[in-house]
C-alpha cells in the first residue's frame, strides 16, 4: 500500500472516530436541547435554555440540601447528564435549609443569585390534578403516616426540630379534616409566622408577601367539605406532592415550560 | 522552530520532526558523536539486561496511583461524611470554601452561557494556576479517574495484543484538536455545554461521588474500545480535557527533561508513554541541547522516568535544583 493510501485510511478512520464521539455527545444532549423531557429544577434555576448553558454539573447543591431533595440526572432522565433536578413526590423542597444553600452553592449561576428568600423561588406549577380522590373533598380526615412506614422523605418540622428534618414516618397524624397540604407549605408557614408577629429569623425581609394555598369551603356542600386552592404566592417547591397521602397525588408540579431549542 | 512552538505543534497533532545535525549545540553534537560509535556485544547485554531489571520499575506510577485515590476519595469522603472540606465534584468544586472549576468544564459553560459569573471566575484562574504550576497534563495521570481505568484497561489490552486478540488502530492525533474546536463551537452555537454529557471524567467523578447511573455505559464502552481495537484512545485522540491542560502547562516550570548523555536509546520510554511521541527526543541523533524539557502533551505520569534503565529522564521543577 502507497503512504498515499495509508495516510488516506488512517484520515478516513480518525473521522469515524471523531465522528463517533461528537455524534454520541449529541445524541445524549438532544432531549434536553429539544426539551422533550422536563423536569423540576432547584430554586433560583434560570429559565430551562439558560439553566442547560450554565450548569457545570458539579453537584454542589445535592451535596448541601438538608433534605436530600436535589439529585443529579442520569443518561436515561433526557434532561442533561449531571444537571440537578427535584422529584417532589419522593422528596420536596422544604426550605428547610432556610437561606437557600443550593442557590449559594452553586458556581456558575445557574442557580441565581439574585434570590434570597424561599418565596421569590419559582420551581415549579402547582395544579391540582385529581380532585375527586382528595380526601378533604370527599369529607374526610386522615389518620397515620402520611405516606406510610416504608417512605423515606423528610421534613422540617419546627415545633419538633428546628435545625433538623425528621424523617415523614416518625410523624404520624390525626386530622379531622385533611389539611396537610395547607398546614406544611413552607410559604404557608413563613406567612403565618408574620402574622404572628414573629417572622423566620426576626428578618421581616423572610415574609412572604401572598397566600400560597388554602383550603377552600365548599359551601354548597355544608359543613365539612374542602378543596385544596393554589394561591397566587405559590412558589412549587413541591411539599404539598409530596405529603398528599392519596395516590395519585391530588396536586403535582409541572416544571416551567421553558422553550425547547433546535441546534 | 522554538522548543515551545515545536511543543505546541506536536500538541495539536504535528509529527515530531528531524533536526538538522546543524542546530545541535556543540555538547549536544559531541554526545550524539559519541553514542553514533557501534556498541560492542557485551555493552548491547548490558543494555538489555539493565532494561529489563528496570522494565517492572513501578515507584512512580504506586505513588501517582496512590494521589489519584486519594484525591477522588476526599471528594467522596466529603460528600458522605459531610465534612465539607471540598465540596462538588470534578467539574466543578469548593475546597475549604475556595472555587476550583475543572477548566474544559468551564470553558464550556462560559462559551454556552455567554456571561462569566465571578465565582466561576476565579475557580477557573485558580485551577489554570495551580495546573500550571503542576505541570498541566498532570491533572490527566494524577488525578483524572478515567485515567486509572484506562491505565487498567491498557495493562488487559496489551495482553491481549500480545496474544494477538486485541489490535490496536492508530489514528490522527490531531482528532483531538479538531475534537476541541468542534465541541467548543457546538457549546457555542447550541448553548449547552454539549461535552459534558459524554465526558468520562465528569461521568465518573460524579458517580463515585452521588452514585452511579446509566451514564456509566458510555464510559464502559469506551474502555471496550480502548481495550479491543485502540491502546488508549480516548485519552490520546479525543479529550478535550487533555488538550485544555496541555496548553496550559506548555510553560510549567514543572517538566520531565530528557538527558542525552547517559541515554541507550533503547526507547523503553517509549513503549511505557501515553504520548510516545512526546519523547521522540529520546532517539538517536534528534536531541539539539544536551537537555531538553519534555513538551506539552506530557502527562508527568513519571512512567518513563521509573523504566529508564540509565536515568535519563528525570522530573524538574525549573529553579528548583538551582537552590540545592
Amino acid at each position: 500500500m502507497s503512504i498515499i493510501k495509508t495516510s488516506r485510511r488512517k484520515f478516513l478512520k480518525s473521522l469515524a472516530f471523531g465522528s463517533a464521539a461528537v455524534g454520541a455527545a449529541i445524541l445524549g444532549i438532544l432531549p434536553a436541547i429539544k426539551g422533550w423531557v422536563r423536569k423540576m429544577r432547584p430554586p433560583g434555576a434560570l429559565n430551562e435554555p439558560d439553566f442547560l448553558a450554565s450548569c457545570i454539573k458539579c453537584g454542589q447543591c445535592v451535596q448541601v440540601c438538608p433534605v436530600d431533595a436535589i439529585k443529579l440526572a442520569d443518561l436515561s432522565d433526557g434532561i442533561g447528564v449531571g444537571t440537578p433536578y427535584i422529584a417532589a413526590r419522593d422528596q420536596a423542597c422544604d426550605f428547610s435549609c432556610d437561606g437557600l444553600q443550593c442557590v449559594l452553592a452553586c458556581p456558575t449561576g445557574a442557580l441565581t443569585h439574585e434570590i434570597n428568600y424561599a418565596h421569590e423561588a419559582e420551581m415549579a406549577i402547582a395544579k391540582v390534578v385529581a380532585l375527586s380522590g382528595c380526601l378533604a373533598v370527599n369529607g374526610q380526615g386522615f389518620k397515620g403516616m402520611a405516606r406510610g412506614p416504608d417512605f423515606e422523605g423528610k421534613l422540617r418540622y419546627n415545633e419538633i426540630d428546628r435545625w433538623n428534618p425528621i424523617p415523614l414516618n416518625e410523624h404520624p397524624y390525626d386530622l379531622e379534616s385533611c389539611d396537610l397540604c395547607v398546614t406544611h407549605c413552607p410559604i404557608e408557614i413563613r406567612y403565618a409566622q408574620c402574622e404572628a408577629g414573629n417572622p423566620p429569623s426576626g428578618e421581616e425581609r423572610q415574609c412572604p408577601p401572598e397566600h400560597a394555598i388554602r383550603m377552600k369551603p365548599l359551601e354548597e356542600y355544608g359543613g365539612n367539605f374542602f378543596m385544596p386552592e393554589i394561591l397566587e404566592g405559590c412558589v412549587g417547591c413541591g411539599v404539598c406532592e409530596m405529603i398528599c397521602p392519596v395516590d395519585p397525588p391530588v396536586i403535582v408540579m409541572e416544571a416551567y415550560p421553558g422553550s425547547g431549542r433546535i441546534l | 522552530m522554538s522548543l515551545l512552538t515545536q511543543s505546541l505543534a506536536q500538541l495539536f497533532g504535528k509529527k515530531p520532526s528531524k533536526p538538522d545535525p546543524s542546530e545541535f549545540s556543540e555538547e549536544a553534537n559531541r554526545i550524539h558523536e559519541e553514542h553514533r560509535k557501534r556498541r560492542s556485544k557485551s555493552e548491547i547485554l548490558a543494555i538489555h539486561e539493565a532494561r529489563e531489571a528496570q522494565a517492572k520499575n513501578t515507584f512512580w506510577r504506586r505513588r501517582r496511583w496512590g494521589v489519584l485515590i486519594s484525591v477522588n476519595l476526599f471528594f467522596v469522603a466529603s460528600s458522605v461524611l459531610h465534612i465539607n472540606a471540598l465540596e462538588g465534584a470534578l467539574t466543578g468544586s469548593r475546597f475549604v470554601g475556595f472555587h476550583m472549576a475543572d477548566l474544559n468544564s468551564a470553558l464550556q459553560v462560559m462559551l454556552a452561557f455567554k456571561h462569566v459569573l465571578i465565582n466561576l471566575l476565579i475557580g477557573t484562574i485558580t485551577i489554570a494556576f495551580i495546573w500550571w504550576l503542576l505541570g498541566g497534563r498532570t491533572f490527566c495521570a494524577w488525578v483524572c479517574p478515567y485515567h486509572l481505568l484506562a491505565e487498567w484497561a491498557e495493562i488487559l489490552h496489551l495482553k491481549l495484543k500480545a496474544k494477538g486478540w486485541a489490535m490496536d488502530i492508530k489514528f490522527e492525533r490531531g482528532t483531538r484538536t479538531w475534537l476541541w474546536l468542534i465541541f467548543a463551537a457546538l457549546a457555542f452555537i447550541s448553548s449547552y455545554t454539549v461535552y459534558e454529557t459524554i465526558s468520562p471524567t465528569g461521568i465518573l467523578s460524579r458517580a463515585l461521588i452521588y452514585g452511579p447511573g446509566l451514564a456509566l455505559i458510555w464510559v464502559a464502552l469506551i474502555l471496550l474500545f480502548e481495550i479491543f481495537f485502540s491502546r488508549r484512545a480516548w485519552c490520546r485522540y479525543a479529550c478535550p480535557i487533555g488538550l485544555t491542560y496541555g496548553l496550559v502547562g506548555a510553560t510549567s516550570p514543572m517538566k520531565v527533561q530528557y538527558h542525552l548523555d547517559d541515554c541507550f536509546h533503547d526507547g523503553a520510554c517509549r513503549q511505557v508513554c501515553l504520548v510516545p511521541h512526546a519523547l521522540e527526543i529520546t532517539k538517536p541523533q534528534r536531541a539539539t541541547e544536551a537537555h531538553v524539557d519534555i513538551g506539552a502533551d506530557c502527562t508527568r505520569c513519571g512512567r518513563c522516568v521509573e523504566v529508564c534503565p540509565t536515568q535519563s529522564l528525570t522530573f524538574e521543577f525549573k529553579g528548583l535544583s538551582k537552590i540545592k
